[in-house]
């Protein structure tokens, strides 16, 4: 661990300023602070860490892999689904436990489910639970999935597009095709996870009656956790000689293969491991949102996703954090009506209009004059510190 | 000697034309073995079917004391097995030290898992070392790779190929765009690695191939028009007619 | 109801005796015969006015038709003497009365001193039934077959020998026709002899149209019944198996209940309901309401109620399964004639296999219009691609763009016509402007970085739909064809094609050949396609490769805008109108192969008619069709990573 901190030095940096900005919302939140910040900016804040984890995800396959993933978004909400799987049943079955309660005969076991399955799936015409709720009511089993699902959603892909060396471009299509494939076939009403109407109430945790402002907190811990984690990992894999064979195959992927390299190997190992690391990011990101519905898969939000790791400075971590968290917060920002209008005589410039034009041209630029995104100049500021 | 590559009656089609037609080599360990021809003889093809990168129609690729085929085998595997492969254009990383070619190119696990878990050891480090000193490029280990010159990026390759421990070796042009110095540590170079492994050197340059003073295999439309030293391929009159023109 | 019909023909005919001599050689004059039935006339009512047009036709008189048209038209009124007659202005007061027979001036009368004659529809139908006949006779063809329309919509057993006569005088070769068909149906549904029947069914053999189909299927209906043993006398359909097939076994066992052949059964899901009712002290048969929660207890619980006398004994699965084992099911035809049953299932088969054969037929047209349209939309996308290297992102925008300038062209020039031969060329112009501009200033420094290229473009592509949302807002904006283009050619009941949809085709067919002229008998194709092939070789020949990739960007973004034309006609235009189509555009792309025209037409085909098929197989779900699609498309790369047609050997380079 010492010698990763010392390899890459942004690694401690890294963690001592999200140590330092998850304390100070702490003591700033409604919770268990001063109540400067409301709970829904805690709730955006621990959000946009999830974003600034699947962002470290992203840069995992494509800063240092070279595979342009357009839809990372598919593990992402396919953790989100696990969870809320769990959430969704555990916060149904205590109602409809209190419901029942009420009658004169206690209700059987399956009185019971069929009461759950047709609270949860009579908003799409169902009365049964579809196979692959079957093991919703085990927490353990579905934070099991949160990794498995996108985990091997990411394997049978990646081992079918790197088997028939499927690369640049064409690859790029093809996981935008997957993610389109997997939102269009959760839309259906009829697939098990409730159609468009998607999975509700996955704020309130079940069995737990602490309000809000608290559990807002300590989602905000758990998401800074997994983000530092995440980040550990992340450095821990890229560092050594697994970061050169991987670099390498971005650079020059015959070449890796005639040093006898497995490189659809290593492609796999690291498409995976992204995707798990997607998917719990997901599994963090939705009980915060409270929602979860397929229009989260739709391919464009995983566009944006590249968008934001280009934005911020592929090939190196904290750019893709930096990135997720400055375009996601400017968005929200911007497009929440809190940016002032500008007035220019005849035409009022207003920020929900103008900021998508703005993102978009602006990301033209940076892609053509900053091609290190955000994270370059750091890279020369520090840089320039040293010398 | 034993024969350790054998290539027998393999022929490939490109959209109907024929690359390689029905052609036959062996080479054994060790041996240094020049392959010149005209532009178009089929000589890169040549080495994409040994190397995997390109299937043959028809044909066999026999490897080793086993008698392995290398056509059921990825590119990976049969680097694994012993072929080394440089290439014309000189591919280094270009992005990454010199020291980290060296250290990727090294012989040891290339699953991923093993190379995710490998930290590098004091014998490793000793032995990009010495390669380095070997290249001549101990100076510059931690130099980016992209901008060390054309000649030293070709000898980084050699060493990382050397780093391989490969039984045979595949070199494509080495001497392109090379000074004479450059030329002349390049031929040392291979020369000595011929002394401990079989060596196949595709060339244009005659010169070159002289200072090799090795068997030399003449390729023409895709088959071998001759072989033999190369003060006998060049005297035969075949060999003069494709060269010259006809 | 006939004596009284007996008793006024006697008067008729002692009226007649004492009336004039005037009107007894041509016998009772018109207004004679209505003033024997005056009462059922003025009073007429669905029920008795039957008799009354019996009558009225049995007389024979010329003037009936003539009496029983305006009758039905609500046209007759009682004059104050009497008589029948007709007004000349019904606005008019006092009115001008009419002869109902000749017409002539009778005189006039106060408004409310008539009786206007109102037939409810009921009686109407009627009079048209009686009106038939004498309209099947009538000289104009046009009446004709107004009336075989009439017999067809509303037929009758009375008409079928009416109609028998016709057909054999009948001259005119479409009303034969047409007559024939309606005997047709009405021999089907009302002749006496089954083998004419079964003639007639076997006569719609090679029909396809909604009306044979329609004849046919009634004769087909059934009725599911239970019995000890199958009926010996009726037109068994099916014998069906409870708990297979659509039969469900607790379906049938309803139906044995509801026959009263069994007692009723209590689902285990209902045992807690009955038990509610019956708790005493929070016990309910000895057993506290708490324990409850099992089905065995409930049972056990009930049993013991039962036992009281409480509530009727259970009835078993066995006793279930008995009762079922102990009767059949099945479904019997109304109609009773099993030849006529088998005929219509066999012509009806066979109507069927037809049907599905021209379906195919017509799910090909749509289907080839489908593949036209992705052919429009993905060509400049895979030239680029080919040529370049390129992904562009904002190609489905500038699709959107030759749709909004369509929309504009038409805003401004009011003749469809001509704003559509504005547009294509303008779309062209304008989207060609774009693409150029827009290589020159991003893509060209992003050379050899095609996925950089690929966000890039994205980003173009957001600020594109932006910029348009904020100008045309975000609503749809009309593209209206011209009306030539409206309506669509019928080749028969099942086969058609929107006239659209073929200008489409021709569009697509229009740019294949002249994309191939220009690709292989140019200048500039020859060099577009030594780019594609080899870019190195290309410049070290002269070729200015910075000049190609202009032109060839700006080809490829035209044909988008040209495409954006053609799609506004049927889809609506709004700004994400390029973002449906793009993804489907690189499907076809991806699967077709770039750098090759053939390869997109390949890809386009693959897509569109896959993409009818699954709709067609699975037309309740278009979602699912389109999942389907898309993962067919992943795994088809899995075989053919290059597409259909892809470049090989050393030129695909890797």
């Amino acid at each position: 661990m010492g010698k990763l901190f010392a390899e890459n030095r942004s690694v401690p940096v890294f963690l001592m300023i999200l140590a330092a900005i998850t304390l100070a919302i702490t003591v700033m939140s409604e919770g268990y602070g001063t109540g400067a910040i409301s709970t829904s900016l805690v709730k955006t804040l621990g959000m946009t860490l999830c974003l600034c984890l699947i962002a470290l995800a992203m840069d995992l396959v494509w800063g240092y892999c070279g595979i342009l993933s357009l839809g990372h978004f598919a593990f992402f909400a396919l953790g989100g689904y696990m969870i809320g799987m769990w959430l969704m049943y555990a916060r149904t079955a205590d109602t409809i436990a209190a419901a029942q309660a009420a009658q004169p005969i206690p209700p059987t076991a399956v009185e019971l489910n069929d009461a759950i399955a047709v609270q949860i799936f009579g908003v799409v015409g169902g009365d049964s639970f579809p196979w692959m709720w079957a093991f919703s009511d085990s927490l353990f089993l579905q934070l099991a999935l949160v990794v498995l699902a996108p985990g091997l959603l990411a394997f049978v892909f990646g081992w079918l597009a790197f088997r028939s060396r499927v690369t640049g471009v064409y690859l790029s299509i093809l996981t935008q095709a997957m993610t389109l494939a997997l939102s269009l076939y959760l839309f259906q009403n009829d697939t098990g996870l409730r159609g468009n109407n998607g999975l509700s109430g996955l704020q309130n945790l079940p069995g737990v009656e602490a309000p809000q402002a608290l559990t807002s907190v300590w989602f905000l811990w758990a998401s800074a956790l997994a983000l530092g984690l995440g980040y550990l990992l992340c450095a821990w894999v890229v560092s050594g000689k697994f970061g050169k064979v991987v670099r390498g195959i971005r650079d020059d992927e015959p070449r890796v293969r005639f040093l006898g390299y497995p490189v659809e190997g290593f492609k796999l190992f690291i498409f995976v491991l992204s995707a798990v690391i997607a998917g719990i990011a997901g599994a963090l990101y939705y009980p915060q949102a409270g929602i979860i519905n397929p229009d989260e898969l739709a391919p464009i939000a995983s566009i944006y996703l590249a968008v934001w790791v280009a934005i911020g400075g592929r090939g190196r971590l904290y750019g893709a954090v930096i990135g997720a968290a400055v375009v996601s917060l400017a968005s929200t920002w911007f497009t929440g009506g809190r940016a002032p209008d500008i007035p220019l005589g005849g035409y009022t410039i207003q920020w929900v209009d103008w900021w998508t034009v703005l993102l978009g041209l602006g990301f033209v630029l940076v892609t053509l004059y900053a091609p290190k995104g955000l994270g370059g100049l750091i890279d020369l500021m520090s840089r320039r510190k040293d010398a | 000697m034993s024969t350790l590559l054998e290539v027998s009656g393999v022929s490939v089609t490109f959209d109907g034309y024929r690359a390689i037609n029905n052609l036959s080599f062996a080479i054994g360990e060790p041996e240094m073995r020049a392959i010149i021809g005209p532009n178009g003889a089929g000589k890169t093809t040549f080495m994409d079917i040994v190397t995997g990168k390109t299937r043959p129609d028809e044909g066999q690729v026999i490897w080793g004391e086993k008698n392995e085929s290398l056509l059921r085998k990825s590119e990976a595997q049969i680097v694994q097995a012993g072929i080394g492969r440089k290439f014309q254009r000189p591919t280094v990383f270009e992005e990454q030290t010199v020291y980290d070619n060296l250290q990727v190119a090294l012989r040891k696990d290339r699953g991923p898992l093993a190379v995710l878990l490998d930290r590098p050891t004091k014998a490793d480090r000793d032995r990009i070392e010495e390669l380095a000193g070997e290249i001549g490029l101990s100076d510059h280990l931690d130099t980016i790779a992209g901008t060390i010159s054309h000649g030293q990026k070709q000898w980084l390759e050699i060493g990382m190929l050397l780093a391989q421990e490969p039984r045979l070796l595949l070199v494509d042009e080495p001497a392109a765009g090379m000074t004479k110095e450059e030329r002349d540590h390049t031929t040392d170079l291979l020369k000595e690695a011929a002394k401990t492994r079989a060596v196949v050197v595709v060339e244009h340059d005659m010169e070159f191939v002289r200072r090799l003073d090795c068997k030399v295999t003449v390729l023409h439309e895709g088959s071998v028009l001759a072989e033999g030293t190369l003060d006998h391929v060049t005297a035969d009159q075949r060999v003069i007619d494709v060269y010259l023109g006809r | 109801m006939k004596i009284i019909d007996i008793l006024t023909r006697l008067a008729l005919v002692a009226a007649l005796a004492v009336g004039g001599a005037a009107t007894a050689q041509t016998g009772p004059s018109l207004q004679t015969v209505l003033d024997e039935n005056r009462e059922l006339i003025v009073d007429a009512s669905r029920r008795t006015v039957q008799g009354a047009l019996d009558a009225l036709v049995a007389s024979g008189q010329e003037g009936i038709p003539a009496f029983l048209e305006s009758w039905q038209a609500r046209e007759v009124y009682v004059a104050p003497d009497g008589a029948f007659v007709l007004v000349q202005d019904e606005d008019a007061d006092p009115y001008t009365l009419l002869d109902i027979e000749t017409g002539d001036v009778l005189g006039t009368a106060g408004k409310r001193e008539v009786e206007h004659l109102r037939p409810n529809r009921g009686v109407q139908n009627l009079i048209g039934a009686a009106l038939v006949q004498f309209q099947l006779s009538s000289p104009d063809a046009q009446t004709r077959l107004a009336a075989l329309d009439a017999i067809d919509r509303s037929p009758d057993e009375s008409q079928l020998p009416l109609l028998r006569a016709m057909i054999a005088a009948e001259q005119d070769p479409d009303v034969l026709a047409t007559a024939q068909n309606v005997l047709t149906s009405l021999t089907i549904a009302y002749a006496e002899d089954d083998g004419e029947r079964v003639a007639a069914i076997e006569g719609l053999g090679g029909r396809i149209d909604v009306a044979a189909r329609a004849t046919l299927n009634p004769l087909l209906a059934t009725r599911r019944a239970v019995a000890e043993a199958l009926p010996e006398d009726t037109n068994i359909a099916e014998v069906l198996q409870p708990g297979t097939g659509d039969l469900p076994r607790m379906e049938a066992y309803q139906m044995l209940v509801e026959a009263d052949l069994a007692p009723a059964f209590t689902a285990t899901s209902d045992l807690r309901a009955i038990l509610t009712d019956h708790i005493v002290d929070d016990m309910v048969g000895g057993v506290p309401v708490r324990l409850l929660d099992t089905d065995a207890a409930r049972f056990e619980a009930y049993a013991a109620l039962a036992a009281e006398g409480t509530l009727p004994p259970l009835v078993t699965e066995a006793q279930v399964d008995a009762a079922l084992a102990s009767h059949v099911f099945f479904d019997q035809y109304r109609e009773p004639s099993k030849a006529v049953t088998d005929a219509a299932s066999e012509t009806l088969a066979g109507i069927n296999t037809r049907v599905g054969a021209l379906e195919i037929v017509d799910l090909s047209l749509d289907g080839l219009s489908l593949v036209s349209i992705y052919f429009l939309a993905a060509i400049g996308l895979a030239i680029t691609f080919g040529v370049m290297g390129v992904i562009n992102m904002a190609h489905g925008e500038f699709i959107m763009m030759g749709a909004y300038t369509g929309y504009l062209v038409q805003a401004i020039v009011p003749d469809y016509t001509i704003a559509l031969v504005i547009a294509l060329p303008l779309a062209f112009v304008v989207t060609f402007g774009a693409g150029v501009g827009m290589e020159r200033l991003v893509i060209r420094k992003l050379y050899h970085r095609p996925l950089e290229t690929l966000l890039a473009t994205f980003g173009i592509s957001i600020a594109l739909q932006q910029i348009v949302r904020q100008v045309f807002g975000a609503q749809a904006r009309p593209l209206t064809p011209p009306d030539w283009l409206a309506g669509s050619l019928d080749f028969n009941d099942v086969v058609s094609i929107s006239y659209i949809r073929i200008a489409i085709f021709a569009l697509g067919l229009v740019f294949f050949v002249l994309l191939w002229l220009i690709l292989n008998r140019t200048r500039l194709g020859l060099e577009v396609r030594a780019v594609t092939q080899n870019p190195a070789m290309a410049s070290s020949m002269g070729i200015n490769p910075d000049r190609i990739n202009m032109l060839t960007f700006g080809l490829g973004s035209g044909i988008a805008g040209i495409a954006g034309v053609a799609i506004g006609l049927f889809a609506q235009v709004t700004p994400e109108l390029g973002t449906n189509y793009i993804v489907q555009s690189f499907m076809t792309v991806v699967v077709g192969g770039v750098g090759n025209i053939f390869g997109t037409l390949a890809g386009a085909s693959l897509i569109g008619f896959l993409q009818k098929g699954i709709e067609w197989l699975n037309p309740s779900n278009t979602l699912a069709a389109q999942t389907y699609m898309i993962l067919f498309v992943i795994l088809f790369i899995q075989f053919r990573p290059r597409g259909i047609i892809a470049l090989k050997g050393r030129a695909a380079g890797d």
